[in-house]
């Protein structure tokens, strides 16, 4: 990572003239989903992450596009092989007024992991990781082993107060008694299913908000955030249904935000069993996996008309992936283009397989994770029937479906033969999906925890490992793009499409659209 | 009164024994929580631990009798999602639900009986007629559809009420509630309403019916050649008579009201249990849909208890029954 510096000392400076000016404004927004505590070290998720940034600051920042950015740290190098240093930004307060030193960062990096109840730990980004305090403003984190994504994995982590964070429980945090942050917003309040209210902290170290009080109101249901839109309840909401995108695009007093997401929705292959429990023959008996073969798989590829589900399934919100992030992030390899629909260069791969008869297997997919998923595994299914492969479609609530897809076999392993999935690339980068999906299944490296299609490849293994011990980045780039590429060429995994996110708020506002689909009111901005 | 409230009460403990067994399992072998939970990051010793933490390596019955243990202390078990205690988070979320059932329920009684009685009293006018046709209309019509489209009416195309969410609260004689407030008012009127429908039909029509029976029988003769006025007669002697049936079947139903607000919370992003144990089951937050279920069966079993009661104070044969027996 090269060294990192801003300039924001000096806008920092024409900010707090400005702030003054800032006339008091007042934003709704409606959120799809609600975070479960204020505590920015309970719980590893999404909407969580998503407010805590309002009050809370990490040390490195992430951009709209997930590229790293100085946040209370101004700076960060390896300076040798296991210790990367950390300069941290000087004369930031918290709300209560106290200084921001490295003693905060300390404590924060012991809290995390070890937060009592935490339902997903942030312990997965701090493990083997040690930090050490050298002054007020530096602090090292030193691993056994080189490791390049140090930044990424601090990016995670909000900084809480060594005061008044590090020793209080989470219930302290959601009354809002140690929600103390350096963040642009202050904590006002916390209703469990109703609201959450922040005000902005007008000392803000970076760029004031624009908006004086914002209330985050979480209405689940799709319609009815629509309409507490339309009714003018809220200023904005987050994740708009794609059937009523139509219909809100014709609307003057509507303006839609969109941007394509981190998040890549694939199929997965059973690649491990020679008998694999949702394969058959045409007539119904057993045959040998026909998916362990990588003409079977490239041939699935080739007969999935990408553009049709884009357009017709997904209403034109979403792109065709052909790898396992869209363009654009950190790994991605610029020789990979999208698998173009051949229904009778699949027909023909197949036969040269030894399935001209073709086969027939069911799909397995969730029904309420991913935008449309049910219906992505419907036309997935119609198309491979196209070509010979008879395909049945099987899709069941989120609760069910990962818990059978994981481990729902003898033994912990994967129950289905052919699924739809989707990854997220929490760290912004390709390493993520690579090592979690792609990785041979190996419980002692901790890789490969998502390879539910068990998919195996050494040589494509030892360039993930390769790239996460390369601390240099153009090398980690290229070696990033030549596993994507390798596992691409295998059909390891086949990745249909990108979603696409959608926020829609009244007009004359603005939403500056986010890969990670976080919903911030520091990007909604006014026109 | 006392037998009868003492052999009621065993019952009561025999159906919630019975419950748990029948929930707990119900619940627990369904789906898998450990997915739900853990972040995708985690890697597969983040992930044996989640399990170890849940406690779910453990046999099924071994979790059940830890579940009782608990039960029995008053702990109903920890939020897979929040982390804090089932019940303490269900009790947070009641009075929400509560304001709502209760607001519902007194809609159908001040729209249902009078329209019900006008219905009854004059079953041949054209609006009798319009009365019983959109009673019919209040039961087949699906919740959240009707939900949607007075959203889409009074918020959205009249902008008179807002369209989710509920109000301002403010305490008044130590109960806080949104109903004490314009805006909580304002709030509310619409989910109150929706879930209202099917109430109002029902009253309308059990009111409807009762009014017809009784206007048929000796005693309303009686009281006619007694001279007493039609005022009179209607609203001391037929109403006495039918509000038996009207209030053990609304006391029934404001159990329903409550326990299944599920599908207008949804609608209307109100933050009471229906939308909690909705947002639970969506995400396998076990402790929490087992204690909801729990709590509803005791509601259900109060409220019997409650009716019971009315109804020997409302009919006095009952009582008599009871001391005979």
């Amino acid at each position: 990572m090269k060294k990192m510096r801003a300039a924001t000392a000096v806008a920092a400076g024409l900010l707090a003239l400005s702030a003054g000016a800032v006339s008091a404004e007042k934003l709704t927004i409606g959120l799809a989903s609600e975070p479960t505590a204020m505590d920015p070290h309970f719980h590893n998720l999404g909407p969580n992450n998503a407010l805590t940034l309002h009050i809370f600051d990490r040390l490195v920042d992430q951009d709209e596009r997930q590229r790293l950015m100085p946040g209370l740290a101004v700076s960060w190098e390896a300076v040798d092989d296991l210790t990367w240093e950390f300069k941290l930004r000087e004369g930031v307060k918290f709300h209560d007024g106290s200084d921001f030193t490295a003693d905060d960062v300390v404590c924060t990096i012991e809290r995390a992991p070890n937060v009592p109840n935490s339902p997903s730990s942030f312990g997965t980004y701090l493990k083997g990781k040690t930090v050490e305090k050298i002054d007020d403003y530096t602090v090292h984190f030193k691993t056994a082993e080189p490791y390049p994504l140090m930044a990424n994995d601090i990016s995670t982590i909000r900084i809480i107060s060594d005061e008044t964070g590090c020793g209080a429980t989470t219930e302290e945090f959601n009354s809002g008694t140690a929600a103390i942050g350096t963040g642009p917003f202050k904590f006002v309040s916390y209703t469990p299913g109703e609201s959450i209210v922040v005000e902005r902290n007008a000392d803000y170290w970076g760029e004031a908000p624009v908006w004086s009080e914002v209330e985050f109101r979480p209405i689940s249901s799709g319609p009815s955030r629509v309409a507490a839109l339309l009714a003018g309840d809220v200023d904005m909401i987050a994740a708009v249904p794609t059937t009523d995108i139509a219909t809100l695009e014709g609307k003057d007093e509507v303006q839609l935000s969109q941007g394509v997401s981190n998040r890549v929705i694939y199929l997965h292959m059973d690649q491990f069993r020679e008998n694999s429990p949702f394969v058959k023959a045409m007539d119904g008996g057993d045959i040998k996996n026909p998916l362990m073969d990588v003409r079977v798989r490239k041939a699935i590829s080739m007969a999935i008309n990408r553009d049709a589900i884009v357009e017709r399934v997904m209403e034109g919100v979403a792109l065709p992936a052909g790898q396992l992030l869209p363009e654009g992030f950190f790994g991605v390899s610029d020789n990979l283009d999208v698998v173009a629909y051949d229904p009778e260069g699949a027909k023909a791969l197949l036969a040269e397989a030894g399935y001209a008869e073709g086969f027939q297997m069911t799909i397995h997919g969730p029904n309420d994770r991913y935008i449309n998923d049910a219906r992505i595994a419907e036309a997935v299914a119609q198309m491979l029937t196209r070509v010979g492969i008879k395909t049945a479609v099987e899709t069941m609530p989120r609760s069910v479906y990962f818990g059978r897809a994981s481990r729902g076999a003898d033994g912990d392993l994967p129950e289905f033969s052919f699924i739809l999935v989707g990854w997220g690339a929490g760290s912004g980068e390709a390493s993520s999906p690579l090592k979690s999906l792609i990785h041979t299944f190996d419980s002692d490296k901790g890789f490969g925890s998502s390879n539910r299609g068990r998919h195996s490849d050494p040589e494509t293994d030892a360039l993930i490992e390769e790239a996460l011990r390369t601390v240099d980045d153009a090398k980690r780039q290229d070696l990033l793009a030549a596993a994507t590429e390798r596992a691409i060429d295998n059909a390891a995994i086949i990745p249909t499409h990108f979603q696409v996110n959608t926020w829609a708020a009244k007009a004359g506002l603005k939403y500056v659209a986010r890969t990670d689909e976080y919903t911030l009111a520091t990007g909604v901005v006014k026109e | 009164m006392t037998v009868f409230i003492i052999r009621r009460l065993l019952q009561a403990l025999l159906v919630v024994v019975l419950m748990s067994v029948i929930v707990f399992f119900g619940v627990n072998i369904v789906g898998d929580p450990v997915y739900m939970l853990v972040s995708p990051d985690a890697d597969q010793d983040d992930i044996a631990a989640a399990i170890a933490r849940l406690g779910l390596d453990r046999p099924i019955w071994e979790q059940y009798l830890l579940f009782l243990k608990g039960a029995l202390q008053g702990d109903l078990g920890n939020s897979f999602i929040f982390g804090e205690p089932a019940l303490q988070l269900i009790m947070h979320h009641m009075p929400a639900t509560m304001e709502l059932a209760f607001t519902a329920l007194m809609l159908a009684i001040v729209i249902g009986i009078p329209l019900g009685l006008y219905a009854g009293l004059y079953s041949e006018s054209p609006l009798s007629k319009g009365i019983m046709a959109g009673s019919i209309l209040g039961f087949s019509l699906p919740t959240f559809w009707v939900g949607l489209m007075l959203i889409m009416l009074f918020a959205v195309e009249l902008g008179w009420v807002p369209a989710t969410g509920r109000g301002d609260t403010a305490t008044f004689l130590g109960i806080q509630s949104s109903l004490f407030t314009p805006d909580g008012l304002s709030h509310i009127f619409l989910p109150a309403l929706n879930l209202a429908l099917l109430k109002i039909s029902l009253a309308i029509r059990l009111t409807r019916a009762g009014v017809r029976e009784a206007l048929g029988q000796d005693y309303v003769k009686y009281a006619r050649a007694k001279g007493l006025t039609t005022r009179r007669i209607i609203f001391v002697h037929v109403m006495k008579n039918i509000m038996i049936p009207v209030v053990t079947v609304m006391g029934l139903e404001f159990g329903s009201l409550i326990g299944f607000s599920v599908v207008t919370e949804t609608i209307f992003a109100w933050p009471g249990m229906g939308k909690l144990l909705i947002d639970a089951i969506l995400q396998l937050d076990r402790p929490v849909v087992v204690a909801y279920l729990m709590i509803i069966v005791l509601f259900f079993i109060v409220i019997n208890l409650i009716v019971d009661i009315l109804y020997s104070l409302l009919d006095p044969r009952v009582r008599l029954q009871d001391q005979g027996a």
